[in-house]
């Protein structure tokens, strides 16, 4: 009867005898129930955090040097600690609006335990003093709305949200919010302006900085899904047992998506700062390596926006530093993988087809060179592309991020690394995501763009202006 | 019928009172008047203006912004085929070849009968379970060819109309806050002193004023 | 490039504080090591040091020291939003050069600022070239042509080509987004400004950013168009040529364009403007940056008036009634004539018997010139206003600007609803509410534009203003600063009852001070250089009621139309009948000058030199851009020829030139002294005429209660109305609302009418059919009829009266 498609696709993240600190109950079919959360130490950590106070809570949290899940990899302490003395109220919003390429981890957090995030939710708005709390969950994602809508009601129902949590003067609303369907939302200052019903376009930072101008002008903090499912575990066990687990520089776990051309495609809690790529894609307990055991080819490290990573950076572990210094970044937690029958530019078009798609329209570089790079990659995969084409990628590039640009190094064609990050002309980081992969692949595989195009037959130059003249 | 019904204003006014501005609640109601009539029709637009203080013209530049948002009649399911990275490797492309063949349209219209709008789609967060595909935002994972058409044809029978409701509802149940229970908005522009439970600082921080 | 051909459309700043040097000029010449200054802030541009101003953005600062930034979304009179990116520079602030949005970054002590450096050039070359990429460059016909921000940048900060050869964007060619505006989304580059006008200054969120992405697009809600009484500003700030106005389309190119500042008149906010002319034709207003007074703002009837000076319906030449009716004649049978009928009338009745009403239409040269020719002659019967304003004497009271009543702690509102009477002091007080943390305390009838923002709105019924001022004096008193804004808020209301809500203010608050929102152009003007009446048995209405009795042996009406301008028309009517004899001196012919016995065609505004008075009693200047139509002459120099003609002594019978006159302003008036051709010469912004202080005279209240049966009457003008300015000029003509009787919903509904169906209105004059409109605003027990819009209102009007109650009747 039923439809011979996965309708859950659970694979093997609680696989292997690794620390669980946010998918510690994905093991259970209930595992989003209040009734399954209680049963499994939730809400434990909040009554520590209660216990101890909204200052020593956030002395926890420093403590543990959690770095921001969503993709910058900021310290959520040092975070909390911008927001400007005595100026209330102050707003949590929830960045859940997961849309980055290859990213998928809070979808599940949402729709797996959304106690655990509201839990999260809840001792942030303790420890910093946050007056309400907005989920903001992207559109998409209907069975996560309906997951944390149910634990939401229940949780109100039982007294761990609203007013006065669990006998306390500690009251704060959480509130679910929701989407409609566009990536750029992602950004805090855009998600902001989504939140106040107006089109997610990106502020300027400066004078923007959510946690001293955000929601309605009023101190915000903005933390990703995956960092607030830590806060539970840090509250209730401490930050000693968080920074037990990883690097001093990346303590704790990462939840990591893997997909693409490896065997065992999947989402994975990883040991943060020490698993390394080979680990993920080749591991027993991870990836199990790449299909048909074809030749990798090359890996997007951190998501779409991210430059590209080939074989020589697979001994690269998942440490943003690391990752920087050999030219991309780990930004959101994804990792995408091309064995040798990919196609380069047809694999880049893909994407700098997303970020045209989604470029908000504020600022001139993104809007319109980023729909530019499109029209060009588009023009040379349906084979009408020439030589020049693959320099005017390059231009315009340049016209959205001067200067060099990251790419890895690569012992094939004999080049070393450029560091991440780049300069840029725009707001957000959008526009450059439209490029940034786009010109590590070209730079990697050049020959295969190359093969794609042919000589151009003589420089067309239209005259900028006609009028006046 | 196009402007909401009482009962959907109703609604909207339990969730407009949950937000510190109005108009934050504007995304959550045009959700609301999708669903009832499955788009954003302009009298909708011209009631959520009303409702929420604001011109229709305020209403359609954040309505049209958002892509989960049509404006004119769509299919009683919306499927969204994933074209970006992860899938496009697994045989996106040839996905939605075939949905167009089976379905009989080209992506970004709607069978005849009103039953079916096909869309492409970027990441939908499943990425690990490519090729996927939504169906009124439900994913599926791993769509081969076959399983599409076990898909519409489980669709087109009623078998899944339980699991996923027509579109422009985006949740089967709804965030509903006791009025016992409920702390109520912080206005940004009525409140001066730091919540109940933190503990009062030092003078000298509390007098400090923003600017 | 140059900045100064864009000046234009850049509004110049011309706040007499810009010059950037001064302060740097002050440290230099210090002798000792001067106390640094906490509003100066020191930083490199370019290699070298500059003064910039705490707070100050990096592009303001550099453009005050004469390094020209190029941009497209910065605009200095609305929020930096840094969406172009037109503006990069490289910015230094201890962390290395980097490439930083100058609109957006504020300058720091020892900022270092790269304007020119090869990145921060590539980044504007490479801007330009983006913003080229979907542009059409269709600037052969393009109005912006020649005038473009775009066009001029392209070439003074592009790269020189363009190596984009895909496929542009394609929208439907200009689409009418209101009955003035054109939106050409092609040429749009999406910076911004149009939607944060109509967002930030004008308060008609009316046209927004649709769409996302490459596919953005300015648009309005489907039905709902940009019917801004502002829109025309968003022409001006387009920095290309997406938004054009109907009423300049394709008439000109702009190196065609001969142009010259001046001040506009179509109310007496006193915006400064820029008259531009073709072949001897004025073909478009553009604003001008003046900081105390228009901010660069104009409103769409201020802005597009100008077609009546063009109107063909011009009274070209002198006219005298024969026998066979009005007759062209030559000026010196015409002024032979009229010399003729002033004899007449003193031999007859005597300087009794001759009234002289207007002024407030023409110059302060002209009204100082029939108020000397009246002085000369001895006639008392004169005013500006003609029923329609409040005694001359509230000119007397302490008075503040523009900019006092804009920075105020509160702002009370007795007078008409301002959005449609003085537009741009609108703008100006809506932003002190909105941004400027002004309170605003509103008495007012009905809803008015400034409703919304006001912090107190007070709706009474008329006849009992001062008693709702006496109920709220605690939000009066206060240490902050007070102003109150007073005008003629009903029509149909005795002015009694303003001056009395004046004087409940006063005695809530000693010291607040005053600003007169009397609308007519030059109204302040007239009164203060000789036109007001000496005493209330005098004034306009008097004098119409000396004529309606028989009394009045001469007319003369200068640029006056008691018909139209003269709520009571009844009176009006009587009076023209009653008048013997009629002179008018006119730009259009009108109900009025066909009473007349002689009919003076004069200049019109744009073909006259002369100064203007605006409300705060600034007196700048106005320029004669075209020729006159044909043989018509300034109203001054007719009087001043009719001075030598009847051998006056004193008077203005040998003066040759406007400047004259103006000398004579300021030698005579007081107050005036100091609005010399010189102070006039040096300040663009124009020099503020002292006030002379006068006592409010008392006033008797007699406003009863309303039976609750009957409706009371308001009466007050929208913007567009049948007024010789916008009913002469076409494309502003038909935005006048029509008449119309407004009620609330539920009187609607009491009285078992429909909206649209026709009412009588039954008062004790008159009895007067008018379509019923169901407004919300309209508190209950309460009829609104806007003024002078072709209905019968107006009958129901006794200037005698200090209200109107009405019976509605359904038809």
């Amino acid at each position: 009867m039923s439809t011979a498609i996965t309708r859950d696709y659970t694979p093997g993240f609680y696989e292997g005898d690794r620390p669980k600190l946010v998918t510690s109950r994905f093991e259970y079919e209930d595992s989003y129930t209040l009734e399954r959360y209680l049963s499994t130490g939730g809400y434990d950590g909040l009554k520590k955090a209660l216990e101890m106070g909204p200052e020593a809570m956030s002395g926890e949290v420093k403590a543990s040097t959690l770095l921001g899940r969503g993709g910058a990899g900021f310290p959520a302490g040092v975070k909390w600690g911008f927001t400007p003395q005595g100026v209330w109220p102050r707003y949590l919003v929830v960045n859940g609006d997961e849309s980055e390429p290859g990213t998928y981890k809070d979808r599940l957090l949402m729709e797996r335990d959304p106690h655990q995030l509201i839990e999260g939710c809840l001792i942030a708005c303790y420890a910093a003093g946050l007056s309400q709390c907005f989920l903001y969950v992207r559109g998409e994602m209907a069975v996560a709305h309906e997951r944390l809508a149910d634990a939401l009601n229940d949780g109100y129902e039982a007294g761990y949200i609203g007013k006065n949590i669990m006998g306390t003067d500690f009251s704060v609303d959480v509130i679910l919010h929701w989407g409609a369907g566009a990536y750029v939302v992602g950004e805090e200052t855009a998600l902001i302006e989504s939140l106040e019903g107006e089109r997610g376009m990106p502020r300027l930072k400066p004078p923007y900085f959510p946690a001293a101008i955000g929601l309605y002008g009023q101190p915000t903090i903005v933390n990703n899904v995956e960092t607030l499912a830590n806060l539970p575990f840090i509250a209730a066990n401490g930050s000693a047992a968080f920074t037990a687990i990883g690097t001093e520089t990346s303590p704790g776990t990462r939840m990591v998506a893997i997909s693409g051309h490896v065997k065992r495609p999947g989402v994975y809690e990883i040991v943060n700062g020490t698993t390394t790529f080979r680990d993920i894609i080749y591991g027993n307990e991870f990836c199990q390596g790449i299909r048909d055991d074809n030749e990798l080819k090359a890996f997007v490290p951190g998501g779409g926006s991210a430059p590209w990573f080939v074989s020589d950076q697979l001994d690269i572990p998942f440490e943003g530093r690391e990752a920087s210094a050999a030219g991309s970044m780990l930004g959101s937690g994804a990792v995408m993988v091309m064995d040798s029958t990919t196609d380069i530019p047809e694999a880049a078009l893909t994407l700098t087809r997303f970020y045209a798609h989604e470029s908000c329209g504020k600022c001139v570089p993104c809007r319109e060179g980023g729909t530019w790079l499109l029209r060009i990659l588009e023009r040379i995969c349906s084979g009408h592309g020439t030589d020049a084409d693959l320099d005017q990628i390059l231009e315009v590039g340049q016209s959205i991020c001067p200067g060099e640009m990251p790419h890895a190094a690569s012992e094939r064609i004999g080049l070393d690394a450029t560091p991440f990050p780049y300069k840029m002309t725009t707001i957000c980081f959008v526009g450059p995501s439209a490029y940034a992969p786009l010109h590590s692949a070209l730079t990697l595989f050049r020959d295969e763009f190359e093969a794609k195009v042919v000589p151009a037959p003589k420089r067309i130059s239209i005259p900028v202006a006609v009028a006046g003249s | 019928m196009s402007r909401l019904t009482d009962h959907n204003v109703a609604l909207a006014r339990e969730i407009i009172v949950r937000y510190p501005r109005k108009k934050s609640a504007l995304i959550p109601l045009l959700h609301l008047s999708q669903e009832q009539n499955g788009y954003v029709t302009d009298e909708a637009m011209r009631h959520l203006a009303e409702l929420l203080n604001l011109t229709p013209a305020e209403v359609l530049g954040t309505a049209t912004f958002y892509e989960m948002f049509k404006f004119e009649p769509v299919g009683t399911y919306v499927i969204n085929v994933c074209q970006t990275m992860s899938c496009a490797l697994l045989g996106a492309g040839k996905l939605m070849h075939h949905a167009e063949e089976a379905l009989g349209i080209k992506a970004g219209s709607t069978t005849d009968d009103g039953l079916f709008t096909l869309e492409p789609a970027e990441c939908q967060a499943a990425c690990t379970g490519a090729p996927t595909l939504q169906v009124n935002y439900r994913h599926r994972y791993n769509v081969t060819t076959d399983a599409f058409d076990a898909l519409i044809d489980d669709l087109r029978s009623g078998a899944l109309s339980s699991e996923i409701p027509p579109h422009g509802t985006l949740g089967r149940n709804r965030q509903q806050i006791p009025a016992d229970k409920f702390v109520g908005a912080p206005d940004p522009d009525d409140v001066s002193e730091g919540p109940a439970w933190v503990p009062v600082p030092s003078p000298a921080n509390a007098t400090e004023d923003k600017s | 490039m140059s900045t100064e051909e864009s000046s234009v459309t850049e509004p110049v700043v011309a706040d007499g504080d810009v010059s950037g040097d001064v302060v740097l000029d002050d440290a230099d010449s210090a002798v000792t090591e001067p106390e640094p200054d906490p509003d100066v802030v020191m930083v490199t541009l370019n290699g070298r040091e500059v003064a910039a101003r705490t707070g100050e953005l990096v592009i303001a600062a550099a453009e005050r020291h004469d390094t020209y930034i190029p941009h497209f979304c910065y605009h200095p009179r609305m929020k930096s939003v840094g969406m172009c990116r037109q503006c990069l520079v490289e910015v230094d602030t201890g962390r290395g050069m980097q490439l930083q949005p100058s609109c957006m970054i504020t300058v720091s002590p020892e900022m270092k600022i790269d304007t020119e450096s090869s990145t921060a050039k590539r980044a504007q070359e490479g801007m330009i070239e983006l913003l080229l990429a979907n542009h059409p460059l269709d600037c052969p016909v393009c109005d912006k042509g020649g005038e473009c921000p775009l066009q001029d940048q392209a070439f003074s900060h592009g790269p020189g080509e363009s190596r984009y050869i895909e496929e542009k964007r394609h929208y439907e060619k200009p689409i009418p987004i209101s009955d003035l505006v054109l939106l050409d989304r092609e040429r749009c580059i999406l910076c911004d400004r149009c939607t944060r006008f109509a967002d930030e200054v004008a308060g008609d969120k009316l046209i927004q950013f649709t769409q996302r992405g490459n596919q953005t697009q300015v648009m309005t809600f489907h039905d709902e168009p940009f019917a801004s009484y502002f829109s025309g500003n968003t022409v001006q700030i387009c920095p290309v040529g997406a938004l054009t106005a109907e009423p300049y389309r394709f008439k000109a190119r702009p190196w065609d364009l001969a142009a010259e500042e001046s001040t506009c008149t179509s109310c007496s906010v006193g915006c400064r403007v820029v008259v531009q002319s073709s072949r001897d034709e004025i073909l478009r207003y553009q604003g001008v940056d003046s900081d105390p007074v228009n901010h660069g703002w104009l409103c769409d009837r201020g802005r597009f008036d100008f077609e009546a000076v063009n109107s063909e319906l011009r009274l070209d030449d002198p006219m005298v009634k024969t026998d066979a009716g009005l007759t062209v004649t030559s000026w010196n049978a015409a002024l032979t004539a009229a010399q003729q009928l002033i004899s007449d009338a003193l031999g007859a009745g005597g300087a009794e018997a001759i009234g002289i009403l207007g002024g407030a239409r023409g110059t302060n040269e002209d009204a100082f010139a029939w108020a000397q020719l009246a002085d000369a002659l001895g006639v008392t019967y004169r005013d500006a206003q003609v029923g329609d304003g409040l005694p001359a004497s509230i000119l007397g009271l302490d008075r503040a600007t523009i900019d006092e009543a804009a920075s105020a702690s509160t702002i009370v509102l007795l007078g008409p609803d301002l959005k449609e009477e003085l537009p741009v002091l609108y703008l100006r007080l809506r932003e002190a509410a909105t941004n400027g943390g002004s309170t605003l305390v509103e008495f007012s009838t009905v809803d008015t534009g400034l409703t919304q923002y006001a912090a107190h709105s007070i709706r009474y019924q008329p006849g009992l203003q001062a008693d709702a001022v006496s109920d709220n004096a605690e939000l009066l008193a206060g240490d902050g600063s007070v102003v109150v804004v007073a005008g003629r808020s009903n029509l149909a209301e005795s002015p009694d009852e303003t001056m009395a809500a004046l004087a409940a203010v006063l005695a809530a608050n000693p010291n607040a001070k005053m600003l007169p929102a009397l609308r007519r152009g030059n109204v302040v003007g007239a009164l203060s250089v000789g036109m007001a009446p000496a005493d209330p048995d005098h004034d306009g209405l008097a004098t119409l009621r000396a004529a309606a009795d028989g009394k009045i042996d001469l007319l003369v009406l200068v640029g006056a139309d008691p018909l139209n301008d003269c709520p009571d028309v009844q009176l009006a009517r009587r009076a023209l009948a009653g008048a013997r004899r009629i002179i008018s001196i006119d730009t259009h012919p009108s109900e009025s000058t066909k009473h007349a016995d002689v009919v003076l065609a004069a200049a019109a505004y744009g073909e006259k030199r002369g100064t203007t008075t605006n409300i705060e009693g600034r007196v700048s200047t106005l320029v004669d851009k075209v020729t006159t139509t044909g043989t018509a002459r300034p109203d001054w120099m007719i009087a001043a020829e009719l001075s030598l003609m009847l051998d006056l002594e004193g008077g203005l019978a040998q003066v040759t030139s406007v400047e004259e006159v103006t000398s004579a302003i300021a030698a005579q008036v007081p107050g005036f002294s100091g609005v010399t051709l010189e102070a006039l010469a040096t300040d663009r912004n124009g020099v503020l005429a002292e006030v002379v202080p006068a006592l409010l005279a008392p006033v008797t209240r007699r406003a009863g209660q309303r039976n609750s049966y009957d409706h009371r009457l308001v009466v007050s003008r929208k913007l567009y109305d049948r007024a010789v300015g916008t009913a002469m000029s076409h494309s502003i003509a038909k935005l006048a609302p029509g008449a119309g009787a407004h009620l609330h919903p539920l009187d609607v509904d009491a009285l078992g009418a429909n909206s649209g169906s026709d009412v009588q209105l039954i008062g004790e004059r008159a009895t007067a059919i008018l379509p019923v409109v169901a407004n919300s605003a309209v508190p209950r027990g309460i009829v609104w009829a806007p003024f002078n819009q072709g209905g019968a209102v107006e009958d129901l009007i006794d200037g005698n009266a200090a209200v109107i109650d009405l019976k509605i009747e359904v038809l």
